[in-house]
């Protein structure tokens, strides 16, 4: 919260043998079970429910990375994203 | 005397042949430690994560969950035991038999019933060899644990927490593993799994500022209700982890100390054998100059 200048993410996929992806990100877009929401640097912070379907990664070059995580959720506080799932895997 | 010898060499070759095989096992020890100890370090940011977002919701709404309150009245409780599909690591399988029966003699004197769930073929030796029942085994994979494991492990535990007392169901479950201390130490660790209580993790949210709204989606309560499960799954699949390294570390520490003991017992029967040996010579010698004096005080 201390942080609200800050025009990026930190963000981290996690899964639950290994940390599959650490980095900066300008956007995160996933599916919880209510629809579809995304994540700007500056949000409040979140804890959702993932639905089926991808999280994609938007990086500072606009690279898009996505990530399935099937029955995993997402959090979010003080730009800190964390995306976790027992069987997350990078597409 | 030459037969003594000959069972001394046979001893001293006996020996070193058990000391090639645990020293063998000792290396392979070592290098699964490295191993075991990596997979716990890369499990460290899942566990966090989720003790963070269960605290999370606990901290920042106010929900009652059936996984956190606490029954009124306990009479069935649950134990599940961590120990290993092989034995030769020392202590390892006793430390956690012991941790678990003492929990065990605990609950039974606060009038609970217990049930016990297994994790390893050596628990289940000791539970049939004393012909004690047990509700369900899980073997094979305690060197290497899979989360799929932990994941059904969890998903058998809720249920049966979920479950009416009247059907079979506990009010309470245990886990006892050993939690990897150092290399030289695994200490036993008994832990309360459910009614959970959730103490680490918090954040702070600070003195001054302001304390941080959270949105949860769909609601809170639907949040806890698929969090809490995950939570359980990564609890276990951590003493899995845990479990293993410490195996491999106590099976490190026993064949040392087997391989110590084989050269401790080479060098003795090595000096008893070289005794053999030179008294062997000794009356080969007073026999030759017997037989010498004998012949020439004949003549």
């Amino acid at each position: 919260m201390a942080d609200l200048d800050a025009h990026e993410l930190h963000v981290s996929v996690v899964s639950a043998d290994a940390e599959l992806w650490t980095g900066e990100a300008r956007q995160v877009v996933a599916r919880t079970l209510i629809g579809q929401i995304g994540l700007l640097a500056g949000h409040e912070p979140v804890l959702g429910i993932l639905a089926e379907g991808e999280v994609r990664i938007t990086t500072p070059d606009g690279e898009v990375i996505a990530v399935s995580a099937q029955n995993g959720f997402l959090s979010m506080q003080n730009n800190i994203v964390t995306v976790v799932a027992g069987a997350a895997e990078l597409v | 005397m030459g037969a003594q010898l000959r069972e001394y060499r046979a001893r001293i070759k006996s020996a070193q042949t058990t000391k090639k095989i645990t020293r063998a096992m000792e290396l392979i020890a070592a290098s699964r430690i490295q191993k075991a100890l990596g997979r716990v370090r890369s499990s460290a940011p899942y566990a966090r994560a989720v003790t963070h977002a269960v605290s999370a919701v606990a901290t920042y709404s106010n929900v009652d969950h059936v996984l956190t309150t606490e029954p009124e009245k306990i009479t069935r409780a649950a134990i599940v035991v961590f120990a290993s599909d092989r034995g030769l690591a020392g202590a390892f399988n006793a430390n956690v038999l012991r941790a678990s029966e003492e929990l065990a003699t605990l609950l039974h004197g606060q009038g609970k019933e217990v049930v016990y769930y297994l994790i390893g073929r050596r628990a289940v030796g000791y539970f049939s060899f004393r012909k004690r029942g047990f509700e369900k085994v899980w073997t094979g994979d305690t060197d290497e644990p899979q989360f799929a494991t932990a994941q059904e492990i969890g998903e058998t535990l809720v249920a049966k927490f979920i479950q009416g007392e009247d059907e079979g169901g506990v009010n309470e479950i245990h886990i006892v593993y050993n939690r990897f201390v150092s290399m030289l130490t695994q200490e036993p660790e008994v832990v309360r799994l459910l009614p959970l209580e959730i103490v680490e993790g918090v954040e702070d949210p600070g003195g001054t500022e302001v304390f941080p709204l959270y949105e949860f989606e769909p609601d809170a309560n639907t949040v806890l209700d698929a969090l809490l499960p995950v939570y359980i799954d990564s609890r276990i699949f951590n003493a899995m982890l845990q479990s293993a390294a410490s195996k491999h570390a106590a099976t490190q520490k026993a064949m040392k100390s087997a391989s110590d003991n084989a050269d401790t017992l080479i060098r003795d029967y090595t000096r008893l054998a070289n005794n053999a040996r030179q008294a062997e010579i000794t009356q080969q010698i007073s026999e030759i100059v017997g037989g010498a004096d004998a012949l020439s005080s004949a003549k």
